[in-house]
């Protein structure tokens, strides 16, 4: 095709060639050499990263006539993907060594769906977007249903597939109505077509279960039923993965998709945004206080988060773009420190009760530690990314008119600090049940240590972060 | 010199921060290092705000030792510090309270080295409210003072048994940090809405000051800044948290969380509340001004019926904290020096009271009035500091609350004499309850059970002998607090009433 500099997709090729290179080796290698896979899978991200920033920086170019973005936008979130594609290696390596079998595979396909959320990032057309969310979905599949003994986890599959293709036909839907209505499936033609245009019913359903089917792929409530057993079945990295990366991934889409393709209409969806936003926050947080799973109370904590984040997309301005993007990074981060901790204690224990928690802070105290500040993140208190994050996100909301649902956030974070309290309080108060020390291996150590220190430097000091975010934003809200 | 003056807040807020990070460097098994770290920080600490107090020039007034750095542009959010006469003398309180607080957690063995990094965590949150005058960073150390509570009174803290049922510290825990959050919601929303309104990107209280906000903004967002703050200030009926949490909490924590934080909840009324809202202010000061009268009564009732010496002072700073709302609610120059007196001089009382309720407790292992009796034969030090910490409560001439009160009283006069009279009746019930307690618990015939009771160790005496000192200094030279406190209130009430 002339003029199009292939140049520009080094990095999705460059992944996708070590996904390759991975499976390959996988089966060439004798049993007892497959330890270098996770390895490489870490050392070959770090290198696409150390390659990635430099290569794309201050680049600004549209691929096939906007169909695909290199812009400030997508790179800040692919390097994300990259950044966090790294900490999942040292997150899994523990338990797929211990629990799961074909571990080779794992990184490879691990490695796949970071391919497919970085196509997300920079998708710039509808159908686009949707191949680029499959290949991420699709990896998630094989994932969840990875340990494959497990019922639990081949129950969490079934209804996670199911439902993936549930809401990717209302996706697919969606866009074949607003290409009926508008014509394209380009987002700068789209934005076109709804400022001239008037917003017919064919339209607004298209419109509708576009963001309908984004909601389910969010674990928006009332679409979030899939979340809770997936979440408990999946193997616990994979829940990680699914919390932290794909989650950010689809928001990084859908904020693409609401600046640039459904801006002049914002009058109309962003009512439906915020009912969502308000139904999410509220039910996950209330929801979240009778868990007794710490999966399951992580993946109703997370439905909570989203509904924050629901709500920065609802004024979308750009403060408001850059308060979800802040806080997207933070609770990535967060998030990855609780999971740390919450794999080597399942690693340690095979439990993943909140009461087998108790007496953590003397069996382990790096591990309590970490899971309590990652937990104090969350529910927005001070140091910690969480409360900067959201205090910038909901002043945000707040400017765009949209005090109420900041009120609203605001009052959830209060529900989701009690939750999080009973944990910290097995972790700290309780006895522990035996006096044996919990070893936590140097590694895990490591990637804890570093990942709360992101938590506290973004919560004192996101100066950086948040001109990394506004820059970002820039390319899709000028 | 003028290196120092410059960068002296700095160093007051950071000097405990970067204390607590080192504290957590010490291995766990150095418990006599944690201890001698944690006493340096305190001292350090104590001798910074000495020097804050003693460096702001009275004459000169208005805000000093400003430092500003830019943080957040877009936010409109700058680490903005700054003190004006108020705010450094509740700096000087606190310097005291952390340092005595550290002293009688002298026998603190369980975790020590985790209990002072909680602790100074909390002190620097303190630190931080009086000194920033940027709103982001006032809510962001105000709920750091929020947060180590829950792990300080959970994890050291004692259970009370009633007999019937039991209050477990996990309880008075669980109650505080949620009651105290619940408040800081109301504050959250307001701050959001007070940004929002002035369309300036900015949280910085002195920008926000000149901004005009229309009556209706001021009728609806004053009262939630007012219940908001007024949670951490004990005010009726959001007070429960407050002696279920003190009671709960190991000693240094109710000395610093009775004596300071609920300082907070005052200070932001003031310092926000009507800063920024003076109309709300003035349209809502009847309805405070009245919650500040039940808060003195009912405490005072409450404080007489209880049979557990700790819940007696947990009661105590529920009423005494009234005469702090009653003198902001004035709205008038001796009522709010009456308040602002009141906050530095409970602060002193109630840590001294909570210190000797922890030596007796340490040594007796009971707090029940029904069985102590006569300790001043076996604990002549502690009953006589008891005495007067007890006094001072009452409002003796010659100790700080007395000063603080009757100012409390004059401007409550001049505006609501009706509430000022029912205020003074508080003062009566007060006596009766602390002279109770004294008569019997110390000055009756010595109990059988108590003979061999040893009296407060060196550190402890030393530590609770300062806070008397300063309740005398205070009583008999009240203008050593009150000039600066005087500048600041005339030039708020000057600056926001015209």
């Amino acid at each position: 095709m002339p003029g199009v500099d292939w140049s520009l997709l080094w990095p999705e090729g460059l992944v996708t060639a070590l996904a390759f290179l991975v499976f390959l080796l996988d089966m060439v290698l004798p049993p007892h050499r497959k330890g270098v896979l996770p390895g490489l899978t870490a050392l070959g991200l770090l290198g696409v990263l150390a390659f990635t920033l430099p290569f794309l920086w201050g680049k600004e170019a549209s691929l096939f006539d906007g169909l695909y973005r290199v812009d400030t936008y997508a790179l800040f979130f692919k390097v994300v993907f990259l950044a966090t594609g790294v900490l999942f290696v040292p997150l899994s390596m523990e338990f797929v060594g211990r629990h799961l079998e074909h571990q080779g595979a794992y990184y490879a396909i691990l490695l796949l769906g970071i391919v497919g959320m970085m196509a997300m990032a920079s998708a710039g057309e509808l159908l686009t977007a949707i191949i680029a969310l499959e290949l991420e979905s699709f990896a998630l599949y094989v994932l969840v249903a990875y340990a494959r003994r497990d019922v639990r986890s081949n129950e969490a599959a079934v209804k996670f597939i199911l439902l993936g293709a549930f809401s990717s036909a209302l996706l697919l839907y969606g866009v074949s109505l607003v290409y009926g209505a508008l014509g394209t499936t380009y987002f700068a033609a789209m934005a076109q077509g709804l400022a001239q245009g008037e917003m017919t019913p064919l339209l607004a359903l298209g419109l509708g279960l576009i963001l309908v089917g984004f909601a389910f792929k969010l674990a928006a409530v009332p679409f979030h039923m899939w979340a809770p057993d997936t979440y408990q079945g999946a193997p616990m990295p994979v829940t990680a993965f699914i919390a932290v990366a794909s989650k950010t991934a689809v928001v990084a889409l859908l904020l693409r998709l609401l600046a640039e393709g459904m801006g002049p209409s914002q009058g109309q969806w962003q009512w439906v945004l915020a009912v969502l936003s308000a139904l999410t926050m509220t039910v996950g947080n209330v929801v979240a206080v009778v868990q007794r799973n710490l999966k399951r109370l992580i993946a109703y904590s997370s439905i909570g988060q989203v509904g924050y984040l629901l709500a920065g997309l609802t004024a979308l301005s750009p403060m408001a773009s850059a308060g979800v993007i802040y806080h997207l990074v933070g609770y990535g981060v967060t998030t990855l420190a609780a999971f740390v901790a919450l794999v080597f204690f399942y690693n340690a224990t095979r439990q993943d009760d909140i009461p087998a928690l108790a007496g953590l802070a003397q069996r382990e105290p790096l591990a309590a530690a970490g899971l309590a500040v990652a937990l104090f993140s969350l529910a927005g208190l001070p140091f910690f990314v969480g409360f900067t994050s959201k205090f910038y996100l909901f002043t945000a909301a707040a400017r765009g008119g949209w005090l109420w649902l900041a009120g609203l956030g605001i009052v959830n974070s209060l529900i989701s600090l009690y939750y999080y309290l009973v944990i910290i309080r097995q972790m700290y108060i309780e006895r522990p049940p035996e006096a044996t020390r919990l070893p936590l291996s140097p590694l895990l150590k490591a990637t804890l240590g570093l990942l709360i220190g992101g938590v506290v430097l973004l919560g004192v000091y996101p100066t950086p972060l948040v001109r990394a975010a506004e820059a970002a934003t820039r390319t899709l809200l000028p | 010199m003028e290196w120092l003056r410059e960068n002296l807040l700095l160093l007051v807020v950071m000097v405990p921060f970067f204390g607590a990070l080192a504290l957590a460097a010490i291995p766990n098994e150095r418990e006599r290092w944690v201890h001698g770290v944690a006493r340096l920080i305190a001292t350090v600490g104590l001798v910074l705000s000495v020097l804050a107090f003693a460096l702001y020039d009275r004459r000169q007034g208005g805000i000093q030792m400003e430092r500003q750095f830019p943080w957040l542009p877009s936010l409109g959010a700058t680490f903005h510090l700054g003190v004006d006469g108020i705010a450094v003398s509740l700096i000087l309180l606190n310097g005291i309270v952390v340092f005595t607080g550290t002293l009688v957690s002298w026998n603190i063995r369980y975790r020590p080295k985790d209990f002072f990094v909680l602790f100074f965590l909390l002190g620097t949150g303190v630190y931080g409210v009086f000194s920033s005058l940027d709103l982001f960073f006032l809510f962001f150390f105000y709920e750091l003072a929020v947060l180590p509570m829950f792990l300080l009174i959970g994890v050291w803290g004692s259970s009370t048994d009633f007999g019937t049922f039991v209050r477990t510290k996990e309880y008075g825990a669980l109650k505080l940090t949620l009651y105290l959050v619940a408040g800081s919601v109301l504050v959250w929303v307001s701050l959001l809405a007070l940004w929002v309104e002035a369309g300036r990107t900015s949280f910085d209280l002195l920008v926000l000051q000149e901004v005009s906000y229309s009556r209706t903004f001021q009728m609806v967002f004053f009262p939630l800044l007012m219940v908001g703050f007024g949670v951490l200030a004990g005010l009726w009926p959001f007070h429960t948290w407050s002696p279920d949490g003190h009671v709960a909490a190991p000693t240094a924590v109710s000395m610093l969380h009775a004596g300071v934080l609920m300082k907070l909840g005052a200070f932001g009324i003031l310092q926000v509340g009507m800063r920024l809202l003076p109309e709300g202010a003035q349209a809502w000061a009847p309805l405070l001004i009245g919650l500040g009268t039940v808060n003195v009564l009912y405490g005072a009732a409450s404080a007489m019926a209880q049979g557990d010496l700790k819940y007696v002072v947990g009661y105590s700073s529920v009423s005494h904290m009234g005469y702090v709302l009653m003198g902001l609610a004035t709205l008038e120059p001796l009522g709010i020096n009456g308040a602002v007196l009141q906050m530095f001089s409970h602060g002193i009382m109630t840590a001294l009271f909570f210190a000797l309720v922890g030596v007796i407790y340490d040594r007796a292992h009971i707090r029940d009035i029904g069985v102590l009796e006569g300790l001043a034969k076996r604990m002549g030090a502690t009953a006589a500091f008891f005495t007067v910490a007890g006094l001072t409560s009452i409002g003796l001439p010659g100790l700080s609350g007395f000063v603080a009160e009757l100012l409390v009283f004059l401007g409550a006069f001049r505006t609501y004499p009706a509430l000022a009279v029912l205020g003074v009746l508080g003062a009566a019930v007060t006596a009766v309850y602390i002279l109770r307690l004294l008569a019997k618990v110390f000055f009756g015939p010595l109990g059988e059970r108590w003979q061999t009771l040893p009296d407060a160790a060196p550190m402890e005496v030393g530590a609770t002998a300062l806070l008397v000192a300063v309740l005398v200094i205070v009583g008999l030279a009240p203008f050593t607090l009150l000039h600066p406190i005087d500048v600041g209130v005339k030039e708020f009430l000057q600056h926001v009433f015209g």
